[in-house]
Formats: structure tokens, C-alpha cells, sequence
């Protein structure tokens, strides 16, 4: 079967500005991928690559087995959904005029619209003109115009950038919902902490290159980051708890109720198992794995940035 | 629904809710109206239907003011679009470059007209009830309205193309602001100035009819003041030139040539661009 969206080494060059290099890509239904990277580290670029809003200058981009800037691109397009990054709507329209226009130019039937401004919690500003939306809603009236005609592939450029905790958890619902109905959801984000969790997949973009892709737990092994642990412990007890771990740990900070070891992942189990052994002196024990924030400073400092 | 027509439909929308259509509207008919109740003052001596004398006001009025209103209304076509963001958003649906372009001066060529029409054709209906007229000065009238929407249409391609090759809002505004004064005050000073220099040696008159047809605003000015009748015979003096030797039909011509092609050069250099 053919993945529902692949990139074999596009290259994209405007002028001697290099957007894009050499980045192979490839997504299939059910996924929810990841595009992360700094501004400029070529998110956008790449989708309107997907989208058939340029053509690259290297490599092939197949969406659907088609060419998205090819003869077939309009019927690609039909089957996306597009969130572009701030996007600022018509003022003097309201939600439900808007997302009528959006639904015409897909021919998607309008009967829809209703249930889509619900399901992203706009059902009572529909009538409202955009001009008196807050900028959640806003966004979430334009991620709205993405679910338009229910498409096989969503696109969604920094789709929480500038929400409160609130508006975030729902589009991460709205997220997962799609990915349950077997859509693809590529979404690029600076908020790498908190894609984690909603996410299977990761591609971490850096001036224009594919510096790593996978799922979190394989970029994780892949960085030799370790993991840091605090533990408070009975006084004056803290030799006794790093003669059991020293094998495996390295004191990050020490004081005679509190100890900072950085462990390496690989040998995290054989820690924990030798600290339940000194379960009578430990009072609190932290463990904080390295998030793919720390993993992606780890892979750009080696880019020499 | 073709995606031309829901592209074109929103912007009359747009045009109607903002109520740019309404406020349009109302000066063109403020204009006309006050044209249509001074206007019979000075008909005495002349002997020329109030209605022409109407017409040819109105037209020297319409010259200045319709090609500013719709630069006004198509500058911020693409680049406005472009800079809210929502232009990356129409082009990621299924519609073609040029459906954009066309659709969004289709959109507003149509508003302006609808403004033109209602404007000037109130006008026209108090001119009805008050003054006694032939159909040949009412033939001149509806001739009026029609190359009125023409010229505004053909400024509506202008600006559209202007709001196409720049890439922001303020440039493109004052681009739009350049192009009126080129158009309606620059380039008949400066063809009047050329004349003064060449003293009838060169340039003769069908050379000069010849040069006006690059200005759409000149080509408006030939067809209501010097078309015929007694039209031409009031606007005598603000006619630009000896005009007249031009066949009508080559005069539409031209103003029709002025909408198409700034819209063929704006989907050309829009096809080409990267959003």
C-alpha cells in the first residue's frame, strides 16, 4: 500500500536560500505526526509543499499516490484540510457565513457546518461576526474550517500557538477524534513539551533538514540524554544511598538530606530496583526523563548552532 | 458551485456587509442628484436638453471620482488576502490561481456596478420626472451608466493587478494612489504639454486620438463628451482634444481592452508568484 503522504528528498531553494534539504518523509493514515523545529526551520514550507503551493527544486512529494502540484492537485486539495499559522478571518462575517464559503469552494454539503462549529465548541458564536471572536476562537473557528468535508489528510500549522490551557486540551481532543476516525494529522508546533503525549510520531526539522524522525521513545534511546533524579533522604544517609547507585549514577548535587543523580536511561530499572532496597532511608524520589525539548537542544547543539 | 462564483459571491457579500456598496451608492447618487438639480440653471442660451447638460457634467465628475473608488475597493484584492493570512487557506482548496484573481474582480467589479447603477439611475429617475426629454439624450444618459461601470471596472482590473505585483498593503495602496493620478490628472497634462511643444507639426490629430486611447479615463471622455449630438456640442471646451474622427465601436473597444488586459497581466504574474 502506498503511504498516504511521502517525500523522497525533497529539496525546496528560494533563490540561494536553502528552505528544504534533502528530507525524506513518509505518513500514513491513523497517524498523528509532529513537525517540529525553530522558526524558519522549514515546517511551513514543507506544507505547502503537501499542499501543492510550490513545487520542489529536488525529490518528489506524493500525496495520495498523486502529485499535489500536478494536473490532479485540485483533487488532492479536496481531501486536505488546512490550518493555516495565524489566520485572521473577514471581520464583518460571521462563523457560519464563513465556514459556508470555505464548504462551496471544497463542495462539501453546508448541512455539515452545524455539527462541525459544535463539535470545536463555537455553536453559540456561529451568528456572530468574527471581528468580536477572542483569538481562541478564532483559531478554533479556523481549525473548524479544517475539518470541512470530513479529509483523509489534515494539515495544521502551529495549531495552539497563542491558546489558553483550555482551548489546547480541546484541540488536542479534536486530535485525537480524527486520528480515531483514521485520518492523517501532520501538525507543526514549537510546544514540544506538550506534544509528547498527543503525538505518535516525531520529525524534528533544523535549517531545512530532517535532523530526526521516529516515535518519542526511539528519539529518546536514540539521545544519550540522562535522566535526572532528586531524592530526599534521611539525614546524614546520602553516602549510603551512593555507594548502592554509584555504579550507574553520577552526583549532579549533594547535601546531607538531598541528591541529584543524572542516570543513564539505559540502566534506570537497575537504579530504581537498588533504591527499593533502601526504601527505609528514602523519603521522596523524582524521576524526570529528558523531554524531547531537551533531546532537540541535544541534536541542534550537534549541528553547531 | 463553481468556485469562480463563490469566490466573486463572497466579495459582493463582503462589499454589501461592510457597507462600502451602501456608502458608494450614496455618493454617486449625492453627485448625481445635485448635478440634476443645478444643472438646468445654464441651458438657457445653449438650447441643449437639460439631460445633456446633465450627462455632460456628470461624466467630467465621474472621470475623477468612479476610477478612485474602485482602486479604493480592488487594491486590497491579493495583498490584503495575503497579509490576513486566509490567501495560503484559499489556495490550499481545490481552485485554480486565476479562479481567485477573476473571482475577486468579478467580485468587485460587480459591487461597483451595482453601486453605479443605483447611484445614477436614481438620478436618472428624478431627471425623468422633472425635465422633458428626447430618447436621444436618454440613449446619451444609459450610455453614461454603461461606460461608467466600464471605466470602474476597468480601474477594479488596475488595482487588482497593483494589489497582485506588490507584496504589501501600504505599497499597493500607494500604487493604486499613483495609478489615479497617472490616469486622470498626469497623463492629459502631459499630452497637453507635448502638444504646446510640438506647435501642430508631428502629432496630428489622428496621432493625438490615437495616444488618448492609452489612457481608460480618455477613452470614457471621448465616448460621453464627443459621441454625438448635442452632447458633443456642449462639451465643446472640455473636451481633451479635436476628438471624434474614432469610430464609437473602437472607442468601446478600447475600454474593453483596458478590463481585460490588467486582468490577463494579474493572473499571468500570479500564476508565477509563490504564496
Amino acid at each position: 500500500m502506498t503511504p498516504t503522504i511521502s517525500l523522497e528528498h525533497v529539496s525546496r531553494s528560494y533563490g540561494r536560500l536553502s528552505a528544504l534539504d534533502d528530507v525524506s518523509l513518509r505518513a500514513d493514515a491513523g497517524e498523528t505526526v509532529a513537525l517540529v523545529g525553530h522558526n524558519g526551520a522549514g515546517k511551513t514550507t514543507l506544507m505547502k509543499l503537501i499542499l501543492g503551493l510550490i513545487r520542489p527544486t529536488a525529490g518528489t512529494v506524493r500525496v495520495l499516490g498523486e502529485d499535489p502540484a500536478g494536473r490532479h492537485g485540485a483533487r488532492v486539495r479536496a481531501r486536505l484540510g488546512f490550518l493555516p499559522e495565524s489566520v485572521a478571518f473577514h471581520a464583518a462575517m460571521t462563523g457560519t457565513e464563513l465556514l459556508a464559503f470555505y464548504a462551496r469552494l471544497k463542495n462539501a454539503p453546508l448541512k455539515a457546518n452545524p455539527e462541525i462549529l459544535h463539535r470545536v465548541g463555537l455553536a453559540e458564536a456561529a451568528d456572530r461576526r468574527v471581528g468580536t471572536y477572542s483569538k481562541g476562537m478564532r483559531q478554533r473557528l479556523g481549525l473548524a474550517q479544517a475539518l470541512i468535508g470530513e479529509p483523509g489528510i489534515l494539515l495544521l500549522d502551529e495549531p495552539t500557538s497563542g491558546l489558553d490551557p483550555d482551548s489546547r486540551r480541546q484541540v488536542y481532543e479534536t486530535i485525537a477524534e480524527l486520528r480515531g476516525r483514521g485520518a492523517l494529522v501532520l501538525l507543526s508546533t514549537h510546544a514540544l513539551a506538550e506534544i509528547e503525549r498527543e503525538v505518535d510520531r516525531v520529525a524534528m526539522l533544523h535549517r531545512g533538514r530532517l535532523i530526526a524522525a521516529g516515535d518519542v521513545a526511539t528519539l529518546r534511546r536514540r539521545a544519550p540524554i540522562p535522566a535526572r533524579l532528586r531524592l530526599t533522604v534521611r539525614h546524614c544517609t546520602t553516602q549510603r544511598v551512593l555507594d548502592a547507585v554509584s555504579a550507574w549514577a553520577t552526583v549532579l548535587a549533594r547535601d546531607p538530606e538531598r541528591l541529584e543523580l543524572a542516570v543513564d536511561p539505559a540502566y534506570r530499572a537497575d537504579v530504581i530496583h537498588a533504591l527499593d532496597a533502601l526504601r527505609d532511608v528514602i523519603d521522596e524520589v523524582e524521576i524526570e526523563s529528558p523531554g524531547l525539548e531537551a533531546l532537540y537542544r541535544h541534536l541542534t547543539r550537534g549541528e553547531g548552532s | 458551485m463553481n468556485a469562480l462564483m463563490v469566490i466573486a459571491g463572497q466579495e459582493v457579500r463582503a462589499g454589501l456587509r461592510n457597507r462600502w456598496a451602501a456608502a458608494t451608492t450614496l455618493i454617486l447618487a449625492a453627485l448625481a442628484l445635485s448635478l440634476v438639480l443645478l444643472g438646468s440653471a445654464p441651458t438657457g442660451t445653449v438650447g441643449a436638453s437639460p439631460v445633456a447638460v446633465v450627462v455632460v457634467s456628470l461624466a467630467s465628475l465621474t472621470i475623477f471620482l468612479v476610477p478612485l473608488l474602485a482602486l479604493l475597493l480592488s487594491f486590497d484584492a491579493i495583498v490584503g488576502e495575503a497579509e490576513r493570512g486566509t490567501l495560503l487557506l484559499l489556495l490550499a482548496h481545490p481552485v485554480a490561481r486565476w479562479q481567485v484573481v477573476v473571482g475577486k474582480f468579478l467580485g468587485h467589479g460587480a459591487t461597483l456596478a451595482i453601486a453605479t447603477v443605483a447611484g445614477y439611475g436614481a438620478a436618472g429617475v428624478l431627471l425623468a420626472a422633472t425635465v422633458p426629454a428626447d430618447a436621444e439624450a436618454w440613449r446619451a444618459y444609459g450610455g453614461l451608466i454603461a461606460t461608467s461601470v466600464m471605466l470602474g471596472v476597468a480601474f477594479v482590473a488596475l488595482g487588482s493587478l497593483a494589489s497582485i505585483v506588490v507584496r504589501e498593503r501600504p505599497t499597493a495602496a500607494g500604487l493604486a494612489v499613483g495609478l489615479w493620478l497617472f490616469f486622470v490628472l498626469l497623463y492629459d497634462s502631459a499630452l497637453l504639454g507635448v502638444l504646446v511643444l510640438d506647435q501642430g507639426t508631428v502629432l496630428s490629430g489622428g496621432v493625438l486620438d490615437f495616444l488618448l486611447l492609452f489612457n481608460p479615463a480618455d477613452v470614457y471622455r471621448l465616448i460621453n463628451l464627443s459621441g454625438d449630438g448635442a452632447a458633443a456640442l456642449l462639451a465643446g471646451m472640455s473636451a481633451p482634444g479635436d476628438a471624434g474622427s474614432l469610430p464609437v465601436a473602437v472607442l468601446y473597444g478600447a475600454l474593453a481592452g483596458w478590463i481585460v488586459l490588467p486582468l490577463a497581466a494579474g493572473v499571468a504574474v500570479f500564476n508565477r508568484r509563490h504564496p
